[in-house]
């Protein structure tokens, strides 16, 4: 059994970039698997609902490229988590298909496992009925209508299917929706490790240098023992230290030191941070505690067709008066839909105001501050696109239009940037499940393809 | 007394999935860091009054190793749904930069 596991995270995200030379020096150390994380639901619903990848293919393949070539030369593993952004099946199947373009250009040959994380509604129905899924947060409880209505359904699988398609001898393994840290939890158990230090190190890869400083993206190194964790960044230009270890650990997560994950929590509450080096840091005494087995949902459903336009006022006159302005605006608005038979409940008019409260809205503490010129973003979200850009458009002519008390500038209210001034935003979604399933076991829910490459 | 913006290295904001928001402020060391814990001043009644949510409703933790507090609260409207103006929560951090600390 190994007595320790190296592993590297390419950078942040599949498609980020990184320098070739650090994937260089990093394979120089003896690597036992090269990965990168794919996604993240953090660039909203759109792309899970949509199916759309959030990185470009051409970045994605990049990447891939030297991950790859890295893995063939040093015969380890290459995992890639969260595939194409959101993890759904087309996400994944984006993926496999650039894997396929490179090994066909690449004459590579090796054994590949694709798991899949896109759930099948009727199993989540079953679950439901079972009393199987459970609310999180301020969540209500699941219903079937929900799930129904939900485009797109991911299960953020822990590492047990990645664990099962390296004991089946895949070399490459390209998965849908993960936790962050399991593809690298996974390979250091797979070789022996304790879940506690392959967690952490899990938790450190899966933001590629974001446990460095400098930031940027990059390549970084764990090194995962049984009781302890080493991590340093591959290019000698970026250094790990105890306090840029620590500052990581805040990162996205709810809590910095109770991180929730599939089958248990990782407690870092009694962590030992020190430097063993001016470039490395190890990490010693966290802490796993096992939990009952259960896997977040990810969902969107449908929320419209949305249509934009913005623009810019410069008027004092206006200014001083924005709310009654747009109080009189939206009521036009309605009166002018109801004439082209759309009713008040066929659309939702969203204005936001850039120099008033466009970034925080009602969490904005300072509320009369106004600057000498305010940005207008209107969008309108429909059950048709033809209606939101219907009702867009008389938005539009409305703010330009609208008299007000002391109009001085009767040409226009409105400097709008560019014609055409309405933007078209097709089908738009929202994050509709906020829930946890319990699977039979850990594989249950993502089934592995295995194929030669 | 000096503003929390002057006294923190970092004051930030992000997503802690799509229906919670994280504010983290870090400190450049442990001095300062446990001169504004003596404080009192951050707390999560402080977050729940700048940010308009239940005190019992904020996780706030209290993490030395990085001389930092972070406080994980419900965001007002899901991440990109309609209504929601920063989808990568990353732009909700300015109510804390001038938090007053006596010192």
């Amino acid at each position: 059994m190994a007595t320790e596991v190296r592993m590297l995270s390419a950078s942040g995200l599949l498609g980020y970039s990184f320098p070739e030379k650090s994937l260089r020096l990093g394979l120089a150390r003896g690597l036992d698997m090269v990965g990168v994380d794919g996604g993240s639901s953090d660039p909203g619903p759109h792309y899970l609902g949509s199916g759309k990848r959030v990185n470009s293919k051409m970045a994605m393949k990049r990447d891939m490229v030297l991950l790859l070539k890295g893995a063939v030369a040093h015969k380890i593993p290459m995992i890639v988590g969260s595939c194409g952004g959101a993890g759904g099946e087309p996400h994944l199947q984006a993926c496999v298909e650039i894997l396929h373009e490179i090994a066909r250009e690449e004459d590579f040959h090796f054994k590949m496992a694709v798991i899949h994380s896109e759930l099948d509604k009727g199993w989540l129905k079953q679950r439901l009925a079972a009393g199987k899924i459970h609310p999180l947060g301020h969540a209500v409880p699941l219903t079937e209508p929900v799930i129904d209505r939900t485009e797109r359904i991911v299960g953020m699988m822990g590492p047990e299917p990645y664990m099962k398609a390296l004991d089946g001898g895949a070399q490459v393994i390209l998965a849908g929706r993960s936790t962050d840290p399991a593809p690298w939890a996974a390979l250091a158990m797979h070789h022996g490790m304790p879940p506690a230090p392959s967690w952490y190190a899990g938790k450190m890869l899966e933001c590629g240098t974001g446990a460095a400083v400098p930031k940027g993206h990059d390549c970084l190194l764990a090194t995962v023992a049984r009781d302890y964790v080493e991590v340093e960044p591959a290019n000698p230009e970026r250094r790990c230290t105890p306090l840029s270890v620590a500052i990581q650990a805040l990162h996205e997560n709810a809590s910095p030191t109770m991180h929730e994950e599939p089958g248990g929590i990782l407690d870092s509450t009694d962590c030992r941070i020190e430097a063993v080096s001016d470039r490395a840091v190890r990490i010693s005494g966290m802490q796993w505690r096992p939990q009952p087995y259960t896997i977040k949902l990810e969902g969107a459903e449908f929320a419209g067709y949305s249509a934009i336009t913005f623009a810019g006022t410069r008027d004092p006159g206006l200014i001083g008066r924005l709310d009654s302005f747009l109080a009189t605006v939206r009521e036009a608005v309605a009166t002018k839909a109801a004439a082209l038979s759309v009713s008040p409940e066929q659309y939702q008019l969203v204005i936001r105001l850039y120099g008033v409260n466009g970034v925080m809205g009602e969490w904005e503490p300072q509320r009369d501050a106004r600057s000498h010129e305010i940005g207008i973003l209107a969008e309108v979200v429909a059950k048709a696109q033809e209606i939101a850009n219907a009702v867009i458009a008389l938005a539009r002519v409305t703010l330009l239009h609208t008299d007000f008390p002391g109009r001085v500038c009767k040409e226009g209210n409105m400097a709008f940037p560019f014609s055409p001034s309405d933007i078209e935003r097709g089908p738009v979604y929202r994050f509709s499940l906020r829930h946890v399933v319990e699977p039979d076991n850990p594989l249950q829910a993502f089934p592995i393809e295995y194929e030669s490459v | 007394m000096a503003k929390l913006g002057d006294l923190a290295k970092a004051c930030k904001s992000k997503n802690a999935g799509p229906f919670e928001l994280t504010l983290d402020i870090v400190f450049e060391d442990a001095a300062t860091f446990e001169k504004v814990r003596a404080s009192g001043v951050i707390c999560p009644e402080l977050f729940a009054r700048l940010y308009g949510v239940p005190a019992e409703s904020v996780v706030f933790t209290e993490y030395p190793p990085a001389f930092a507090f972070k406080a994980t609260i419900e965001r007002r409207i899901a991440s990109g749904a309609v209504g929601d103006g920063d989808v990568y929560g990353a732009q909700q951090h300015a109510p804390l930069l001038d938090v007053e600390v006596p010192l």
